[in-house]
């Protein structure tokens, strides 16, 4: 016998009341722990896809739209931007490097991204297998769209006009051979079909009568090239204050910082998250008071058990103890339970974001803000149990023996 | 092996228990008579180390309990007392064999299982060590509790109304019960009755007058 074993029966002798109060306090912590790993492997995930990119230069429009188009692939381009004023920019003193994006078509819902190796290299891509192209209408695919298409190296493909599943025509004159296939990398690599920019060109010089897709840069006239975007890497943090100006004042171009703009989206998807995270206090703070009352509740039942406790040579501070310990053990056992659930339910949801061909979140990851949230649920477990704790420590023996 | 003199408890100013002298020897055995409200549960209690006499002295085993430190009383109570009460009070929440654990626990001594099984065992409740409280008939409940009493061998063995609501034979069987275990241990044992039946089977009697 020690206080763990008392405890333990007791909220064995209980055991709707003590499910009650254990999935109380679990649907807390799961919820908890969910957006933790939810925001932070969303934002992992956002940083890790806009390291190294200082500034994205694209079509005016909204700069939210070109960091979620150009960036993360996740929304339509404002528009192209033309390949001579994007060459201007690239040859900038402020800029140490640039890459261009060239975007229009997608196949199966993913995406062909026409660039530069350089493309590559600014996420540290490895190659499953292959290459990367030598020319034009050579691809390199993503892990996740190899494994979802079942694209396999020589294998020809045709892009379909248009970045969404349905729509749009296929260019049947000129079909992409995947040459390499990339490992998985965590990065918005994953969902790309990457190739060479001309290969862009090639696709959509309708009107020309392309031979030989090797010099399609001389067979195009200077403004018949153009290009979606332009990442940009800066030579000195100087360029900060003077980039973007220069190319939104001088230029018929749009510079979004990605820093910014995500930021900017997190604010606004904080706003949720707070909603979300406070329901959720609120459910610990009401599992903290079921207990309360339960532990209160079994006080009562109780006393004789304690005024008998005390009658075989308990001091009281055993039987603080023993309530102190009751709470905390509710509580343990619900935020053990509230972080299985939480891994749990982000496995799932990670599940069902692949499928949707969204963000990747994975349950088996952890956070450290988790302990904390492990913390908070086993303080409310004893600060609940505190006053019935207190109760037992004064429990009056033989007034309570006398009445029963 | 206990000593009262002078001894006088009041509640809410008016006055319960009076008791002028009583002495009991080790391994005595005797009944505490009196009619209801003459302070029978009281002075058990007194005798126990859960209440503090009002006034007068209390000495238990050569303690002084009226003066006796609380936390020093806590532990007087585990080693020297075992005490029946009327209405039972055993943990519904743990077998019978734990009941027996959890007394030596608090009482701070070693947790001895064979020791518990053999009081078990001497009570005829060998079979009813894995039993909840709440599946024994009342019989058996009260043997387990006359079993958590003297399972840390007090010195003095405590019983309130054990007789009560019992018929002539097993009114018998209780009372032979106690003396026997309290004969075991050598404690001193007081009975606290105002059953007229078990006059006749113990002889020490100290009887209280209505105190008022």
């Amino acid at each position: 016998m020690n206080i763990a074993a008392v405890s333990f029966s007791y909220l064995k002798a209980r055991p709707l009341n003590t499910a009650l109060n254990v999935i109380l306090l679990a649907l807390g912590v799961a919820t908890i722990i969910l957006l933790l790993l939810a925001t932070h492997q969303l934002e992992d995930r956002m940083r890790r896809d806009a390291q190294g990119i200082d500034l994205v230069v694209g079509a005016k429009g909204s700069p939210m739209q070109i960091i979620l188009s150009a960036i993360y692939h996740l929304d339509v381009p404002t528009g192209n931007i033309s390949w001579k004023q994007a060459l201007e920019i690239s040859k900038h003193r402020a800029v140490k490097r640039a890459i261009p994006l060239a975007m229009g078509d997608s196949y199966r819902g993913f995406r062909v991204a026409g660039t530069t190796p350089d493309y590559l290299e600014l996420y540290g891509a490895k190659f499953a297998s292959g290459r990367a192209w030598q020319q034009p209408l050579e691809a390199v695919i993503g892990a996740e769209v190899a494994a979802r298409t079942g694209l396999t190296l020589g294998a020809k493909f045709n892009g379909v006009h248009g970045l969404g599943d349905g729509g749009g025509h296929a260019h049947e004159n000129h079909p992409y051979e995947v040459v390499g296939i990339l490992e998985r990398g965590g990065s918005v690599l994953d969902r790309l079909i990457v190739t060479a920019y001309q290969s862009v060109w090639v696709v959509h010089a309708d009107h020309h009568d392309i031979k030989d897709v090797r010099d399609i840069e001389q067979q195009l006239g200077d403004d018949e090239k153009e290009y979606t975007a332009l990442l940009l890497q800066y030579a000195t943090p100087l360029a900060v204050a003077m980039l973007p100006r220069y190319i939104n004042n001088n230029t018929g171009m749009q510079a979004a910082a990605p820093a910014y703009e995500t930021a900017r989206l997190f604010s606004i998807i904080g706003v949720g998250v707070d909603v979300l995270r406070a329901f959720a206090l609120v459910l610990i703070f009401s599992a903290g008071l079921s207990v309360f009352i339960a532990l209160y509740n079994a006080m009562n039942e109780r006393r004789y058990d304690l005024a008998v406790m005390r009658t075989l040579g308990a001091r009281p501070a055993t039987l603080m103890g023993l309530l102190l310990f009751e709470g905390l053990l509710l509580a343990l056992i619900g935020a053990g339970l509230g972080l299985a659930l939480g891994h749990g339910f982000a496995e799932i949801l990670g599940h069902a974001l692949r499928a949707a061909q969204q963000v990747d979140i994975s349950g088996r990851v952890f956070v450290v803000e988790e302990l904390w949230v492990l913390g908070l649920a086993l303080a409310v477990g004893i600060l609940a149990a505190l006053i019935p704790a207190w109760r037992a420590y004064r429990t009056d023996i033989a007034a309570t023996l006398a009445r029963g | 092996m206990f000593q009262l003199d002078n001894l006088q408890h009041a509640y809410d100013g008016s006055i319960v228990l009076r008791v002028e002298s009583w002495r009991a020897a080790q391994g005595e055995q005797w009944l505490m008579l009196g009619p209801s409200g003459s302070g029978k549960t009281t002075l058990l209690h007194i005798l126990a180390g859960i209440l503090r006499p009002g006034a007068g002295s209390a000495v238990v085993a050569g303690e002084d309990l009226a003066t006796m430190p609380a936390a020093k009383l806590d532990r007087f109570r585990g080693a020297n007392i075992g005490i029946v009460l009327q209405r039972l009070h055993l943990m519904d929440s743990l077998t019978v064999l734990d009941n027996l654990l959890l007394a030596q626990w608090l009482a701070g001594a070693a947790q001895d299982r064979a020791r518990a099984r053999e009081v078990l065992a001497g009570l005829d409740l060998a079979d009813k060590a894995e039993a909840k409280p709440h599946q024994l008939s009342f019989g058996q409940a009260q043997r387990v509790a006359v079993a958590r009493a003297v399972v840390n061998r007090p010195k003095l063995l405590l019983a309130d109304e054990p007789t009560s609501n019992l018929d002539d034979a097993r009114c018998t069987q209780v009372l032979e019960l106690l003396q026997a275990q309290a004969a075991a241990c050598g404690a001193t044992l007081v009975i606290a009755t105002h059953d007229q039946r078990v006059k006749s089977r113990i002889p020490n009697h100290h009887v209280l007058g209505a105190a008022a």
